[in-house]
């Protein structure tokens, strides 16, 4: 069912999709940083479509490796019953452009991605830390942060 | 006339002896009553039964340590639980516990006093309660102190009103303000039989007044914490509770005395009846403390404006009605 | 002329009424909350970074203690999501009994959720019928597993031990009483009551469409209308083939999802009369030695068993490279678990979605323009879970 999906993001914007994959059966679309907005707001509307559900959002640190960091976003549409994963990479002290416009729920998910990775999203309205003390120094989740903290 | 105040002033220490230790066993009846009603044994530790458990609560309190807030206003901070007590134990003076009786000779009536505007007094006093409260709310300097004390001094004088107008029922039947002649215009028949609405609202109104569930919000637990007394410890607080049970067993009294006919009753002596009848509507009230919700504020004065004060109004235009029907006029 | 300041109220960390530490800063003006700004965590404890330095089986442990009240929830949706990886394959026998015990589990939550929800609002009687029962249950966990809350019973390919003796009797005596219990006590006693009702209805109305956005799911979200559960849509563990209804409710208020926990409880009962109708006999754990523990028999008679068994203690097993997201319906919502694999005995990224997480951000919108008196219903009925919360 999601094949479907794969297709359609990739006749619509075959810039934007960096690499494809399907594992498990989940598929898993990456995506350039630049148009995530618009593909996830293409996402949300199509009919076809109807993403309507962030399930998740999180950050993943790929140390080592440049981009260093990748947002994942789960969706999920409640009518159709399909999901999607989308990747962006993002290198350190880069932004992303929010989707708090899109999906109203990503407002503590980005804040928690930056909280722990210091991933910046660009337009979010109040990126504070949400789980860490206000006045923390460093990024916990990060792979060169130690377990034991500092 | 040294006789009368050496009378007088057995009485008074029998009077407040009796009801300060029928107030500390109530307590603990509370306690074991809500405990049987959801459950669970309720205490049971110390001693049998918990019957020392009031002590025990007691020695406690009087042996914490006292704590004044730092922005607290002092004088205002220590004498308002005195001010919610006092009036409390005024009341006891004019509630009838039971008629003359000859003791050593000599004709004793088991009340302290039969004023003839009995209920008025009542009134007056009782309405005094309210400062205590709001007084202990405002000098406690917190921000849940002060919310509480607002919300239940509102909320006790709203309620005020309809017990004064549920009482106008009464008065208009016994055609008389004395406690005693009120009891006994009721040899006929109980003024609960005719004055029925006004009993309920009486009662409802009455729970209100003590701040009892429902109408507990400005002590709502998981509101905000313990409304106007969060602030106090010790001995203060052991005021407040003082003041409020003291206030139950007395608005249980008048409610015997006004509706259920006082101390009539065949076979056994007067006083028993009358405590009987009086420990029967304390039952009630710790009965709806463990059945009901609270009331949203809100909820809670439209109740008492919108519903009770109407109703009590209503109640006072259909006495005489009543009354002619039931042979008064 | 005078200027009047809102009032700010800070309704603490600790306090008797938000379910656990949650902090949330109220402004106020006179009774009615103008401003919420709820602050998480207190009882962040750092899971996430500890999956990624503890082996697979070492995990399932932390995840009981992310949502406490519901915990084989949790090690259902990370056993689960392991599974996937692996791609391993739960016997039947596992399979009917993990159904089995979670709606359990789901019954013993939604019973916490009511008896405390009815303490929030002053009935307190509630409360002691809900934990009756609910010690019921809890006994019937202790003979699996030895615990009460914090349960640790599944394990990655099944179950840790077998179904105890005389577990199928004592379900089946809670299936007798339950159903009764809920009407008399429950529902005489609180759901007719015209307090409860004038406090509940109408109170914390959010859209359909403002609750997808903000993405509720759960009771919540079926309280509006939307008929999604996870067992229906995307079904696991064999739901596919049990009968039940998902309870869904109109308005979107406190009281339809009250309605919609209770009409929940009776599903999973009606879910666990025929899970343990089916029970199948056979193994309790799959048969992969290099994944799931072999018995302590063989264990301390066989060679191979003993190199296996410590094998897996000391180093667990290697996954496949990969990432999968698996998610489960929770009695607070969607659970989700995230795991990425780089082939060593160690996650490389653990992340748990956790319901009430999402839930709780849509607080302020359900409940800014209301009363305080309004708002300790809303959480009451948000049935949130810090743990989970701030991990």
């Amino acid at each position: 069912m999601s094949e479907m999906v794969v297709q359609k993001i990739k006749e619509r914007f075959p810039d934007s999709v960096l690499d494809s994959y399907s594992f498990r059966d989940e598929n898993t679309v990456i995506i350039k940083k630049e148009d995530i907005a618009e593909v996830c707001r293409f996402l949300k509307s199509d009919p076809d479509l109807s993403f309507n559900f962030l399930s998740d959002l999180c950050g993943v640190d790929y140390m080592g490796r440049e981009p260093r960091f990748e947002v994942v976003y789960h969706l999920f549409s409640i009518d159709k019953h399909h999901r999607i994963r989308l990747k962006a990479m993002v290198g350190e002290g880069e932004k992303i452009s929010s989707v708090v416009g899109i999906w109203g729920t990503a407002n503590w998910h980005e804040r928690e991605a930056f909280d722990m990775y210091g991933i910046i999203f660009e337009g979010h309205p109040n990126l504070t830390r949400i789980l860490m003390p206000d006045d923390w120094d460093g990024y916990p989740l990060r792979k060169d942060y130690p377990l034991k903290g500092r | 006339m040294t006789e009368f105040v050496m009378i007088m002033l057995v009485k008074m220490f029998v009077i407040f002896g009796a009801v300060m230790l029928t107030m500390t066993y109530i307590t603990l009846a509370e306690r074991k009553i809500l405990g049987y009603m959801q459950i669970r044994p309720g205490p049971n530790r110390v001693g049998p039964w918990g019957l020392l458990q009031p002590i025990a609560d007691g020695i406690k309190l009087f042996l914490k340590e006292d704590i004044i807030p730092d922005k607290a206003s002092k004088v205002v901070f220590v004498i308002a639980p005195a001010m919610a007590l006092i009036p409390a134990v005024m009341t006891l003076a004019v509630i009838p516990f039971g008629p003359a009786v000859t003791i050593m000779g000599r004709q004793v009536d088991i009340y302290m006093a039969d004023v003839n505007i009995g209920i008025l007094y009542i009134f007056a006093v009782s309405s005094i309660g309210v400062y205590g409260i709001v007084l202990a709310g405002w000098s406690s300097a917190s921000k849940y102190s002060l919310l509480g004390g607002l919300r239940s001094s509102a909320q006790m004088i709203s309620y005020e009103l309809s017990m004064g107008f549920a009482l106008v029922g009464v008065i208009m039947m016994s055609q008389s303000l004395s406690m005693v002649k009120i009891i006994e215009a009721q040899k006929g028949v109980w003024f609960i039989v005719p004055q029925f609405f006004g009993f309920i609202i009486y009662i409802t109104a009455a729970i209100a007044e003590l701040n009892r569930t429902p109408f507990d919000l400005p002590e709502g637990e998981s509101e905000l914490v313990a409304g106007y007394f969060t602030e106090y410890s010790s001995m203060k607080y052991a005021m407040f509770m003082l003041g409020e049970y003291i206030n139950i067993i007395s608005v249980s009294g008048i409610v015997t005395t006004l509706y259920l006919g006082g101390w009539s009753g065949p076979i056994l002596p007067p006083l028993a009846w009358f405590m009987i009848k009086l420990l029967a509507v304390v039952f009630f009230m710790i009965w709806v403390r463990a059945t009901y919700p609270r009331f949203r504020y809100d909820q809670l004065m439209t109740f008492g404006w919108k519903v009770l004060l109407p109703a009590s109004i209503a109640n006072i235009l259909f006495t005489p009605l009543l009354m002619w029907f039931f042979g008064y006029l | 002329m005078a200027e009047t300041k809102n009032m700010i109220l800070n309704m603490g960390p600790q306090h008797p009424s938000t379910h656990g530490v949650l902090r949330l800063i109220l402004e106020l003006d006179g009774e009615t909350v103008v401003k919420l700004t709820p602050e998480i965590g207190y009882l962040h404890r750092g899971v996430e970074k500890l999956g990624e330095n503890l082996t697979y089986h070492q995990f399932i442990p932390l995840t009981d203690r992310e949502d406490y009240i519901a915990s084989l929830s949790n090690n259902l949706a990370y056993c689960m999501t392991v599974e996937k990886l692996l791609g391993l394959e739960v016997p039947p026998r596992a399979m009917v009994a993990r159904v089995l015990l979670t709606e359990l589990q789901r019954i013993a939550s939604h019973l916490i959720w009511l008896g405390t929800f009815g303490l929030d609002i002053g009935a307190m009687s509630l409360f002691f019928y809900c934990m009756r029962e609910r010690e019921q249950i809890l006994d019937m966990f202790e003979a699996c597993a030895g615990a009460r809350l914090t349960i640790n019973y599944f394990a990655i390919g099944g179950l840790r031990h077998d179904l105890p003796e005389g577990f199928e009797t004592r379900v089946r005596d809670f299936i007798k009483i339950f159903p009764e219990r809920m009407k008399n006590d429950y529902e005489r006693i609180f759901q007719d009551n015209k307090i409860v009702r004038m406090r509940t209805e109408g109170v914390g109305i959010i859209s359909k469409e403002d609750a997808i956005d903000l993405g509720l799911s759960g009771p919540l979200l079926r309280a509006c209308g939307v008929p999604w559960d996870i067992r229906k849509s995307n079904p696991y563990c064999g739901y596919e083939t049990y009968d039940f209804d998902i309870a869904t409710g109109k308005v979107g208020d406190v009281f339809d999802r009250y309605l919609v926990r209770m009409e929940e409880m009776r599903q999973s009962l009606k879910i666990v009369q025929q899970a343990l109708d089916r029970l199948p006999g056979g193994a309790h754990l799959a048969d992969d030695p290099k994944v799931c523990l072999p018995p302590k028999q063989k264990v301390m008679t066989e060679m191979e068993a003993l190199i296996h068994h410590f094998k897996i203690v000391s180093e667990g097993f290697e996954p496949p490279v990969g990432e999968v997201y698996h998610s489960i319906e929770t009695p607070r919502g969607e659970l989700g678990f995230y795991i990425v694999s780089d082939g060593s005995n160690k996650p490389y990224r653990l992340r748990f979605r956790p319901p009430s997480f999402v839930n709780l951000e849509s607080l302020a919108k359900m409940s800014e323009g209301k009363l305080i008196g309004d708002l300790i219903a809303i959480i009451g009925a948000l049935d949130p879970v810090m743990g989970e919360v701030d991990r």
